[in-house]
């Protein structure tokens, strides 16, 4: 059985091109970047050519970007280390109910080290209100963290109208980008954040590195503590290979992104369209039109979403829903349970189909046969016999 | 079987132990389509955010990658609140002895889970419980496991004809140390753990502090049988005929033994051992699950067991309307107790069974005339 993948929210496939770039590092340039001899220096110059390679996608400085393990240490890093350095200016911190956990989680982990944190609500669509941002706001807010586009269903945050509310107050503003960098164009001055959190895995790079973009003269506290590398507000041995990878996933991206982008838009309306024509019932959670290419929520009344995703994993098509518990059960989606309520039977019985690069329409076709076939099984169920 | 066994989908149940990992394997060597499913059916996640769970879905993920099956969880915390836990508190409160596993085998893994397996287009469920299903006559029977000291029939006797028509047990024809070797053999990664003891949502904790969280507890007299004052219990829920450990009570005459309960009064009887107060003649039973359909006579003999792991013992039952049922027994029982199972047996054929309600006992307790009418 051909197993079709439409699950790229969760990680994309590694581009052969970047394999590529990934393979001489692996075998010839071993060297530590801080190291002081010919074989440091070597490796030196690839991170920092890295570095520049990435600055320029998004229009900040060399400077301005640190080195990660990914999107949850770029969160962590951002959020704790900005929270630790302006507590004497306030404790207040502004996020939303929709966030990934690597923000939530932290934003609790600083609730308990005595912080006060506001988690805003969204709409049906996923949107936050700004009047209620407005609202929110208050002297003592330091850190302000709303994500970019959502990953479960795909929407876009008023990044912009957030920035410029915040112009002249003490709150820095952090944006999680992790789902949305690679379709999106980000343009850090343009957008006005001081902090970004990025991951290479997202967008067809290797895992296990990302970036966080740290605005001039933003102070950070140190999170983790060791060598002095990326002057000394990220310790730990540079990850020579996957910064390479990285900095040539990002070269990619940018090219044709507006024809990626389209070809996203035509998958997922190829989706809607084939389930459509299947007859069976569904809904849209999220926003088409102000949401991220790729990510496709969708409702599916009467079926159990545990059920469903093993189900369809069985006949080949790997989509997903929520997170899943340590113990591997699904558990409600903290995102659709923030759209719709927490006793919504959207939050029980919805699946995120998010496409990708090499996806084919004819993969779509046969995701979405499947995908009607097997929901109408609770939809329209057989009588015995 | 019509279906060939590549084209016949098998969902397994597994808990991450060790008869539930070789129910998989040995259905894979059997070439059927073999599915796993963990059953996350209590959340005893403590404050640092632990639960047992984790560490048993993590060995179905390492045991089914080691078979190459696909797996999956399915959270049945709700079911399971709502038709084991409560009923296991119900009981409690009516100052029975529940038996949790006989209705979680009834509601949530031949039922919950069943209709999970049925959505994921099964053809079949299979469990590691040491049992035998048989097809015959275009019937299905229940047989014992061939492992006597394992057989779990007992905890199975509320199936149905129509689930077991759905089930397999591959484990039925094997002993526990059969079992115990296919698994290290074959170097699964639960070859050597340990048995889960114990109801499983109390697991290794204290049952007494486990049941203080739900049920207040109520302190009062223990007296002998023929009225005597003892001491003081803790309250009533704590004991089950035929207890001896834990009364806290010596003295001459003893050691003594739990016969009965006075829930009106909160009074704990005991009596000295072989007492006749310890003995019963018979029994009344409610919820009467019969597999293979009502017996036909009104009146007949078989065997019985009234706990887990019990010798059987013949029996005369009386089938009765509305499921319930009486059972005379051919030699005085002990510490018969009210809440647990009496399940009957024809051989190695299970019959089926029910929750025992009354006992029956000739001079000290008020079903006295039915007794002697019978007897």
């Amino acid at each position: 059985m051909d197993h079709i993948y439409l699950d790229h929210a969760a990680t994309t496939p590694v581009d052969p091109a970047v394999v590529e770039a990934m393979l001489p590092v692996y075998r010839e340039i071993f060297g530590n970047p801080s190291s002081i001899h010919y074989f440091g220096r070597e490796a030196r110059k690839l991170i920092e050519d890295a570095r520049e390679v990435i600055a320029a996608e998004i229009g900040a400085t060399p400077k301005e970007i640190i080195f990660t393990s990914g999107g949850t240490e770029s969160d962590n890093a951002a959020l704790i280390g900005a929270a630790h350095a302006r507590q004497a200016l306030g404790r207040h911190i502004i996020t939303t109910k929709i966030e990934h956990h690597a923000v939530l989680h932290t934003c609790e982990h600083l609730e308990k080290e005595g912080f006060d944190v506001t988690y805003l609500d969204v709409d049906q669509k996923g949107r936050i209100s700004l009047d209620a941002f407005k609202n929110a706001l208050r002297p003592d807010t330091i850190l302000v963290s709303i994500m970019y586009g959502n990953n479960e269903v795909g929407t876009l945050q008023p990044i912009k109208e957030i920035a410029s509310l915040l112009k002249g107050t003490n709150a820095l503003f952090h944006t999680d980008a992790v789902q949305a960098f690679g379709l999106e164009a980000i343009n850090v001055r343009d957008i006005g954040v001081d902090l970004m959190s990025i991951t290479a895995h997202k967008f067809n790079g290797p895992k296990g590195v990302g970036f966080l973009y740290i605005r001039e003269g933003v102070l950070l506290e140190t999170y983790q503590h060791g060598g002095e590398q990326e002057r000394k507000r990220r310790a730990g041995t540079h990850n020579v290979p996957g910064i390479v990878g990285m900095a040539k996933a990002v070269k990619l991206v940018s090219e044709n992104r507006e024809e990626k982008k389209q070809m996203m838009y035509r998958l997922r309306q190829r989706m809607l369209d084939r389930l459509t024509e299947e007859g069976i019932d569904f809904a849209i959670n999220g926003d088409l039109e102000n949401g991220l290419a790729h990510i496709l929520n969708l409702y599916f009344p009467g079926t159990r979403v545990e059920a469903l995703l093993s189900a369809l994993d069985l006949a080949g098509v790997a989509v997903s829903s929520g997170s899943a518990c340590t113990a591997g059960s699904v558990e409600p989606s903290h995102v659709l349970t923030a759209m719709f309520g927490s006793d919504a039977p959207q939050a029980k019985s919805s699946l995120r189909i998010s496409f990708g690069l090499y996806n084919t329409e004819e993969q779509v076709e046969t995701a979405a046969r499947i995908i009607a076939k097997t929901v109408s099984g609770w939809q329209k169920p057989k009588h015995s016999g | 079987m019509t279906k060939a066994p590549e084209k016949t989908r098998v969902v397994v149940g597994m808990s991450g132990g060790v008869d539930s990992s070789v129910t998989a394997l040995l259905l894979k060597q059997q070439g059927y389509d073999v599915v796993g499913i963990f059953m996350k059916n209590w959340d005893d996640t403590d404050e640092n955010g632990v639960c047992t769970a984790t560490e048993d879905y993590e060995d179905v993920s390492r045991v089914a990658g080691q078979i190459g099956i696909p797996y999956y969880a399915v959270n049945f915390e709700k079911e399971y609140w709502d038709k084991v836990f409560t009923y296991f508190l119900d009981e409690y409160k009516a100052g029975r002895t529940p038996n949790p596993d006989v209705v979680c085998n009834k509601e949530i893994k031949f039922k919950a889970f069943l209709e999970h397996a049925l959505a994921l287009g099964a053809d079949y469920v299979a469990t590691g419980h040491y049992a035998r299903v048989e097809h015959i006559d275009g019937h299905v029977r229940m047989l014992r496991g061939v492992d006597r000291g394992k057989d779990q029939t007992y905890f199975l006797n509320q199936l149905t004809e129509a689930q077991l028509s759905r089930v397999m047990f591959p484990l039925g024809g094997l002993t526990k140390s059969e079992v115990r070797d296919i698994a290290r053999t074959h170097q699964l990664a639960t070859a050597n753990k340990k048995d889960s003891t114990g109801i499983c949502f109390i697991g290794e904790r204290n049952f007494k502090e486990f049941l203080s969280h739900y049920l207040p507890a109520q302190k009062g007299e223990i007296r002998t049988i023929d009225g005597e004052y003892k001491g003081m219990h803790d309250g009533l829920m704590y004991y089950t005929n035929g207890q001896r450990q834990g009364l806290g009570i010596g003295g001459p005459g003893g050691p003594w033994f739990v016969c009965g309960k006075d829930l009106k009064n909160n009074i704990l009887y005991v009596a000295p051992e072989n007492h006749p107060a310890l003995f019963s003649e018979g029994l009344t039973a409610e919820n009467v699950n019969w597999i293979n359909g009502l017996p036909q006579e009104s009146l007949f003999t078989c065997t019985a067991k009234f706990r887990y792991r019990q010798p059987d013992q013949p029996v005369t039952v009386m089938p009765q309307v509305g499921g319930t049922v009486k059972v005379m027994f051919h030699e005085p029982q002990k510490a018969i107790t009210p809440g647990q199972a009496v399940v009957f047996y024809d051989g190695d054929i299970c019959l089926g069974g029910g929750t025992i309600t009354t006992v029956l006992q000739k001079n000290y307790f008020e079903k006295l005339d039915f007794v002697q009418a019978v007897l």
